[in-house]
């Protein structure tokens, strides 16, 4: 387990994580961690776990064993995520996407954005009823938000069109602009290429790139092996649960354990 | 233009018809003088009114699909109904809003009594209707129970109403908060459950309610109900039978006005919102950060709220009640205006309960057929309109932005 380093705090800081399905231990005592303001990218063979980690970040597995904390940096404080349900945890600041898009797909493209702002607002019922001065202004802010998040992902020309309606690689892109509606302090992105084509994946890239131009910090898990040498500063490299490898792009390329596990091991016949 | 292939199929449909009827349509017993009457002309209307239905539903059914294959090519949005178009232009909408206030409230001075009770008894359907609605139709909760917070209501009224006295306008909002308490009661245990697990515990609780109200007879006067409800007074005065009627039909309209407005800025809000991500996509909703079991606990808890409200109405206008007023069918039937109506949609859960009230009352004499139409349209519905008579309207939020205004489109 490398320190992190005492300049850049890491945000998101996992230790031990274990995580059992019965008898078949699907994460086994795995560490990772991320600083602000990095592109961390979390990679691996098929069945590998990579989602199952997602799931024990996010609460909606809750993990046999191991911490996961992510810091605050408005309280100044490690918050322990073990244990939290998923909607705590994203007001916690982890925001995700899926592997298998999980739009609203009867809402439209705006409304989906503005029900990213649900956990940073507060009107309730009375204030729905009554309409008072708070709950309007507060209406106009998630509007005027969720509208500049669109506009910043590309899809304000799209903002009433229903989000089944929308072509595929702006799907994905919809639900990065729903993640980021919530403010979070990490943003995990779960196979945010699958399934694209080629056009849509440097768009893809470009955006992200965007994102983190800003300063948000990206946990990404992904299988298109261009995108993740080309985007992230660091990656874990993760295998039946374990993980295998750590580092820059450059030493995972040469990483023998890595090409083990993609490729398999030479034998010598 | 019709081929032979077609007229075999309809043919083949309306003789299976023949034979599914047979037992009912054909052959009657007299049990008094024990003969058998064989009435073989039954066969032929069998046959010619089944051959015939054959072929109009199957040239609707090639219309529907001439049409999805329109709308597949991008041809005309036809979700859009005519209705929601109309609402949109402010003029033709206060105008629709005019008229029909100005309707009702004249109705009781051109209608006789009886048609004044029976618009009562749909315009107490209407607010069931958008009641549920919040449940069924915006937070995707498949309810089978709601008669029975229906039942806490009008049971709350009869019971405080014979025990203490407590007049109708105080017990209005203690019913509805009694219902939204078992609301809440009921959410609680359900919450993990989705889809048809949700629908059957549902469907128990409400005969849960039901039962207890049959067979603790100390506590609810068993099957024999209670009687000698008061009707809501106005002002502390008693009016006389026809004057209560029509009071009661106005208060109604009020209570609907009430619901409309409040199910309607509900439905525009956070939490309404909410409840629609909810229906759309459960795990993604908790993603996103709403907490699943509050917004669940609301919804049920609000739908039941209303039911309650009714109750009492309920209680108030019949002035006796007894458990066999509380039965599954009932929550049926307030189910069937959600779904008829269009799920999500308060102009259509309207127009639904209008229809579904209404129409067996002025279809007194097919009676014995009720049931029967009631499944044939539901059916043909899910097969037409499965968004319901009026689908729910598309939403759009229209953003104001100072530098350029052409942005965002009504």
């Amino acid at each position: 387990m490398g320190l992190p380093d005492m300049e850049q705090p890491s945000i998101l800081q996992v230790n031990g994580l274990t995580m059992d399905f019965g008898g078949i231990r699907a994460l086994n005592n795995l560490d990772l961690d991320v600083k602000e303001g990095e592109i961390v990218a979390l990679i691996g063979p098929n069945g590998a776990g990579k989602t199952t980690f997602f799931n024990c970040v996010t609460g909606i597995y809750r993990p046999t064993k191991g911490t996961v904390s992510l810091y605050n940096k408005k309280k100044n404080k490690q918050i322990s995520l073990v244990g939290m349900k998923p909607n705590q945890v994203t007001e916690q600041g982890l925001a995700r996407t899926f592997q298998n898009i999980r739009l609203f797909s009867q809402m439209t493209v705006l409304e989906n954005v503005m029900i990213g702002r649900h956990c940073r607002s507060s009107a309730f019922i009375l204030g729905a009823l009554l309409r008072d001065k708070k709950t309007l202004a507060e209406e106009e802010d998630i509007i005027r938000k969720s509208y500049d998040i669109l506009e910043k992902i590309g899809l304000s020309s799209y903002q009433n069109e229903f989000a089944k309606n929308l072509p595929y690689g702006a799907q994905r892109r919809l639900e990065i602009a729903r993640a980021l509606a919530t403010e979070p302090v990490l943003l995990l992105l779960d196979e945010p290429a699958a399934g694209m084509n080629p056009q849509e994946t440097i768009e893809l890239v470009n955006l992200i790139q965007e994102i983190a131009a800003e300063g948000q910090s990206i946990l990404l898990i992904e299988h298109d092996m261009k995108l993740v040498m080309s985007l992230s500063e660091r990656i874990f490299v993760m295998d039946y649960g374990k993980k295998i490898a750590e580092g820059t792009p450059e030493e995972i390329r040469n990483n023998p354990e890595v090409i083990k596990a993609y490729l398999g091991e030479e034998v010598d016949a | 233009m019709f081929k032979f292939e077609e007229i075999k199929r309809s043919f083949l449909v309306s003789l299976w018809f023949v034979f599914l009827t047979f037992p009912i349509m054909v052959i009657r017993v007299d049990s008094i003088e024990k003969t058998v009457q064989w009435r073989w002309m039954n066969v032929v209307y069998v046959l010619i009114g089944s051959f015939l239905m054959s072929f109009v539903f199957r040239y609707a059914l090639k219309k529907k699909e001439i049409q999805a294959s329109e709308k597949e090519a991008g041809k005309e949005d036809t979700d859009q109904s005519f209705i929601h178009n109309l609402l949109l232009v402010p003029r033709y909408r206060n105008m629709i809003y005019g008229g029909l206030l100005a309707i009702s409230i004249a109705y009781p001075f051109i209608f006789s009594t009886y048609q004044v009770n029976i618009m009562t008894t749909a315009l107490m359907y209407v607010v069931l209707g958008l009641g549920l609605n919040i449940v069924v139709g915006l937070a995707g909760l498949l309810d089978l129970g709601y008669v029975a917070f229906y039942a806490v209501g009008a049971y709350t009224y009869a019971l405080l109403h014979h025990h203490f006295g407590l007049g109708f306008w105080t017990v209005l909002p203690i019913g509805g908060g009694l219902a939204a308490i078992f609301g809440i009661l009921l959410g609680i245990p359900v919450l993990r459950l989705r889809g048809d697990y949700l629908a059957i515990v549902t469907l128990g609780f409400g005969e849960i309610i039901r039962l207890v109200l049959e067979n603790w007879g100390e506590f609810s006067q068993g099957p024999s109900g209670i009687s000698n409800i008061a009707r809501p007074g106005l002002f502390g005065i008693e009016l006389p039978l026809e004057q209560a009627i029509t009071y009661l039909y106005y208060l109604m309209i009020l209570f609907v006005i009430f619901t409309v407005f409040f199910v309607n800025r509900l439905q525009d809000s956070r939490i309404g919102r909410a409840w629609i991500a909810l229906r759309e996509d459960e795990i993604a909703c908790q993603a996103m950060g709403i907490d699943k079991m509050k917004t669940k606990l609301v919804a049920f808890s609000l739908g039941a709220f209303w039911a309650g409200i009714i109750g009492v109405v309920f209680a108030a206008k019949t002035t006796f009640i007894n458990p066999a007023s509380f039965t599954f069918l009932e929550s049926a039937i307030i189910l069937s205006i959600v779904v008829l109506g269009g799920m999500g949609s308060i102009i259509g859960v309207i127009i639904g309960a209008l229809i579904l009230i209404l129409l067996p009352e002025y279809l007194r004499a097919l009676s014995e057929f009720r049931m029967l139409a009631f499944g044939a349209i539901l059916v043909s519905m899910m097969i037409f309109r499965p968004q319901g008579i009026i689908g729910s309207i598309r939403r759009s939020y229209i953003y104001k932005k100072s530098s350029n205004p052409s942005d965002g489109a009504a």
